[in-house]
């Protein structure tokens, strides 16, 4: 199935995938397929409890089982037991505990390592597990935030003395501005922690490569780039000496944004032993291993006159970071920290949070990392401020929003929106989703007292992407910059590499940059190979995440392109004799203005710039170029979300009916890339409003860390959704895109819980948990009727 | 360790097993058969799904020596070499799929789900395909090509 594309027309079109043959024949390079000669396989203790003293560990017996290599505590490691690095101390007082990769004396969490066997297979190195000898003092674990920073709380790091990591305040003088509002409504909402479940299990494997003093690393991660340097840092390797490859990965959602303890061991121990190791996750390991991400209380107050006309917003956080930082694990509530205005007009915005250990796992980035808990946040309030008010709940943010005329636009918590259009993808979405006859059937249930109630749930949001301009990065005390590097080289047989600093996981980057090169370089879009995601073969680049890899990678696909071609053009006029203004550059042929016959593809110039026999003076040989990109600005995606939802009054079972949803992602490179993002993201929205939640008990034991308990929606769990786009593109970027890889799940939660308490509002109910599974509404349902 | 006998995807191995040995683990690490990838450790995901005896079985539910004498098609069996079996090209033309770890054992299970069901409504679809997790598409697109891949090998029999 070859895709043959006319070429210059490459971009915007539902071009099929180029990852699919592979994919679809089990040819895939996934990190657990490695086997290098000579490996061994690391399995690691991990604590089974939440807090615990170590009293006694001696990894000696596992020594004498069959065969293995070698066996390690935080003792025998010594000095390679590096730390796991935090690249975000968002406050100069920030609370950051030593994080080393194996457990010194105390383990903070269920899950902890506390020691290492490697053996010649994996399932031997499993087995020698048994065969070492723990001791453990328990010690009382903390698991609830208000309890963690109450006063005389029990500790999660004894020699920090608090369990509180910051304080982040933002804006003032909401309390001011709230004297002159009518109506102020406050509710408590909690964003439930959720397990990212990526599908590919996490696997490492590092190897010295013999070669020279390098050390290879190939691992299931979203960020190589980043990783080489953290490893670098934290382990002592010299960067040069280190190359990381990211193979085919299985899915990040955040999971994967990140350096990794068992990363680092591998690292080391590869180092240390001369030879493979490698390690391979289990289900279980991973669901309390991976970082987890969401886990806020969010005490919201909004303030408005009577006519609905916001006044101000005032937001109170506490963040669970879990029992250690991770890379991001302080920052991601302040990415949410400027998107809790959303697309609204307000004078006043407070803003505070505290970021709280606890002995859980450590939290991080998952799918939107702290714009869906803020954007929850203002969409779930806006639908108690219409409820409070008396108002259509659509029309209370028709009163408030933006209007387009009004781009750009600077908000109440700093940024400015460049372009967008609300109006627009909410009449269309009103229309696919026949709003008013819902409304009408809604009506007509209630007058009659249908047990089965229905509810329309409505989500108008927006977001930031393309992660990010670096001077912003910097001025958040964030230690890395955001731009994106592309090198584009024409080869002498005419094919082409677009190098590319971007790292996909199921994206579809190889199909869509292969696009966006195509249209300017009218080379066709399987003449491109894409090169990602090794640190050896494409050197430069800040990986792929925030739904930053097309609006910031992408511009630096076009200007590298662009570039080649001035460069293409030079020696092309030099080999037709003739000025470079004299030539048109048509479907990758350069010709001659008024004479198309005296042409020149490019692959013929780059096969000139190869052999360098007739160049023109001063012209370097080889056709390359490169662009490295750091944006302008954020971009903002939005769009409306509608969800119809059933709720059976009398068992609390809730049926998602329908779902429309239209987002705004700006230009678009590849529309069903596009649509399929949305799908996927919308889905792991639903789930956060309906299915899942990782739950510890008081003592800090897991509930369902497992696929059996977590509940993962299957085929069954979910509808068909109905989709469409508007297009507003973006100014802060050359080719006009936005991003699209968080938007379903950042407005898809709130549409949900919306409907749910759109559907019973009449019983009392104001607010739902997440997630709303059958007993959590019937039990709400239950508390608002004895209630009364 | 036990004497078994299987053929996958064409090919009849002898081999040595540990009897704990479970299947997917035999495929990976003793055949090299990497095509077919473990996704959890409790039989929920359905990534492992292979054909035995042509009906579908998650190979991380079966021990590698219940399988002795079996005939056992993976993701890599389903088609020869570069050609696409009309489940396979259906999942790309619908986009079916994104980051592609769930693919070899929603391919298997569509194919299973399609040899017993060859006209299934998009319930049908989703019910059977229940065992199957993605974290990427949402079903959304995996249901339309299951859709398309029954009109697509309706047409091959016409």
């Amino acid at each position: 199935m070859t895709d043959v594309v006319d070429t210059g027309t490459a971009l915007g079109r539902p071009i099929k995938r180029k990852e699919d043959a592979r994919l679809l024949h089990g040819q895939t390079n996934w990190t657990d397929n490695i086997q290098l000669p000579g490996t061994v396989h690391m399995a690691i203790l991990r604590s089974p409890f939440a807090h615990a003293k170590i009293t006694h560990l001696d990894v000696s017996g596992a020594l004498a089982m069959p065969n293995v290599v070698a066996a390690f505590g935080a003792a025998e490691l010594g000095d390679l037991n590096s730390s796991v690095p935090c690249v975000w101390p968002v406050t100069d007082d920030m609370v950051a505990p030593d994080f080393p990769a194996l457990a010194k004396d105390t383990v903070h969490h269920v899950g902890d390592c506390v020691a290492v066997v490697l053996a010649t297979d994996a399932v031997s190195a499993v087995d020698a597990l048994e065969a070492m000898s723990v001791d453990y003092e328990p010690l009382q674990a903390v698991v609830n935030m208000e309890s963690a920073i109450s006063p005389g709380s029990t500790l999660v790091h004894e020699d920090k003395g608090t369990n509180t990591c910051y304080v982040y305040n933002l804006g003032g003088g909401y309390d001011e501005k709230v004297k002159e509002a009518d109506v102020v409504v406050k509710r408590r909402f909690i964003n439930q922690r959720l397990i990212p479940a990526f599908m590919e299990p996490r696997s490492v494997v590092a190897a010295p490569m013999g070669m020279s003093d390098e050390i290879t690393m190939w691992t299931s991660t979203q960020i190589p780039h980043i990783l080489r340097l953290l490893i670098a840092l934290v382990t002592g390797i010299p960067e040069n000496n280190l190359r990381v490859i990211a193979p085919d990965v299985g899915g990040g959602f955040g999971g994967k944004l990140q350096i990794y303890r068992e990363e680092i061991l591998v690292a080391q121990l590869a180092r240390k032993l001369g030879r493979p190791v490698k390690w391979t996750e289990t289900r279980s390991e991973d669901m309390v291993a991976t970082h987890h991400g969401r886990d806020q209380i969010q005490d919201i107050e909004i303030a408005a006159k009577s006519d609905g006309t916001l006044v101000g917003l005032k937001v109170d956080l506490k963040a669970n970071m879990g029992a250690y930082l991770q890379i991001i694990t302080p920052g991601v509530p302040l990415l949410g920290m400027f998107m809790y205005p959303g697309i609204y007009k307000m004078d006043a915005y407070d803003f505070q949070c505290t970021g709280v250990f606890t002995n859980t796992t450590p939290t991080d980035a998952y799918r939107g990392a702290g714009r869906p808990e803020s954007t929850y946040a203002i969409e779930r309030i806006m639908d108690e401020l219409a409820a409070e008010l008396g108002m259509e709940p659509m029309e209370l943010r028709r009163k408030n929003w933006i209007k387009h005329e009004e781009f750009p636009y600077t908000t109440i918590a700093g940024l400015t929106y460049d372009t967008g259009n609300y109006e627009l993808a909410t009449a269309r979405a009103l229309e696919l989703f026949d709003y008013e006859g819902l409304r009408t059937e809604q009506k007509s249930r209630r007058d009659s007292g249908d047990r089965v109630q229905l509810g329309i749930g409505i989500s108008t949001f927006t977001e930031m992407c393309g992660l990010a301009p670096s001077r912003t990065l910097g001025a958040l005390k964030y230690v890395a910059g955001g731009w994106e590097h592309c090198t584009v080289r024409v080869l002498p047989t005419g094919k082409v590499e677009v190098i590319t600093g971007t790292s996909p996981h199921g994206q579809g980057h190889e199909t869509a940059w292969s696009q966006i090169a195509s249209s300017i370089l009218g080379i066709p879009v399987e003449d491109i190979e894409v090169v990602h995601s090794d640190t050896g073969r494409a050197p430069y680049g800040m990986d792929t995440y925030g739904s930053r890899s097309l609006a910031v990678g992408g511009q630096a696909i076009k200007a590298a392109s662009e570039r080649l071609v001035d460069k293409a053009r030079v020696i092309a006029a030099h080999q037709l004799e003739c000025s470079p203004e004299d030539l048109d550059y048509v479907n990758g042929v350069f010709q001659v203005k008024g004479d198309p016959e005296k042409a020149q593809p490019l692959g013929a110039v780059a096969f000139e710039a190869f052999t360098a026999h007739n160049l023109p003076d001063g012209v370097e040989p080889t056709l390359s170029a490169e662009a490295t990109i750091d944006p302008q600005d954020f971009s903002y995606p939005h769009g409306t979300h509608l969800a119809a939802m059933e709720v059976d009054t009398e068992t609390g079972k809730v049926t998602l009916r329908k779902y429309v949803c239209v987002d705004d992602v700006g230009v678009q490179v590849n529309p069903m890339i596009v649509e399929g993002q949305v799908h996927g993201g919308v889905a792991q929205g639903i789930a956060q409003a309906l299915y899942e939640g990782a739950s510890y008990d008081e003592d800090g034991q897991p509930q369902n860390a497992n696929l059996s308990t977590y509940l993962i929606p299957s085929a069954p769990d979910l509808p068909s959704f109905i989709t469409d786009t508007t297009c507003t593109p973006s100014t802060t970027n050359p080719l006009g895109t936005k991003g699209v890889g968080e938007a379903g799940a950042i407005a898809s939660t709130p549409a949900i819980m919306n409907g749910i308490v759109d559907a019973i509002r009449h019983l009392g109910v104001n607010d739902v948990l997440m997630p709303a599974t059958p007993m959590t509404v019937w039990k709400t349902i239950q508390a608002a009727k004895g209630g009364k | 360790m036990q004497h078994i006998k299987v053929t996958v995807d064409g090919t009849t191995y002898h081999k040595e097993v540990e009897p704990r040995t479970l299947l997917v683990h035999f495929l990976r690490e003793d055949l090299g058969r990497v095509g077919t990838v473990v996704g959890c450790d409790t039989s929920n995901c359905g990534a492992c799904t292979v054909l035995v005896d042509a009906v579908s079985v998650k190979s991380c539910s079966m021990l590698a020596v219940q399988a002795d004498g079996s005939e056992i098609t993976t993701i890599q069996g389903v088609s020869d070499g570069n050609d696409w079996h009309p489940v396979q090209s259906a999942f790309k033309e619908c986009h079916g799929l994104q980051c592609g770890y769930c693919t070899p054992g929603m391919v298997m299970s569509s194919i299973d789900l399609l040899n017993e069901n060859p006209n299934p409504t998009e319930a049908e679809i989703r019910e059977g395909l229940e065992g199957n997790l993605c974290r990427c598409t949402g079903y959304h697109n995996i249901v339309k090509s299951v859709q398309r891949a029954a009109e697509l090998m309706e047409g091959a029999k016409s």
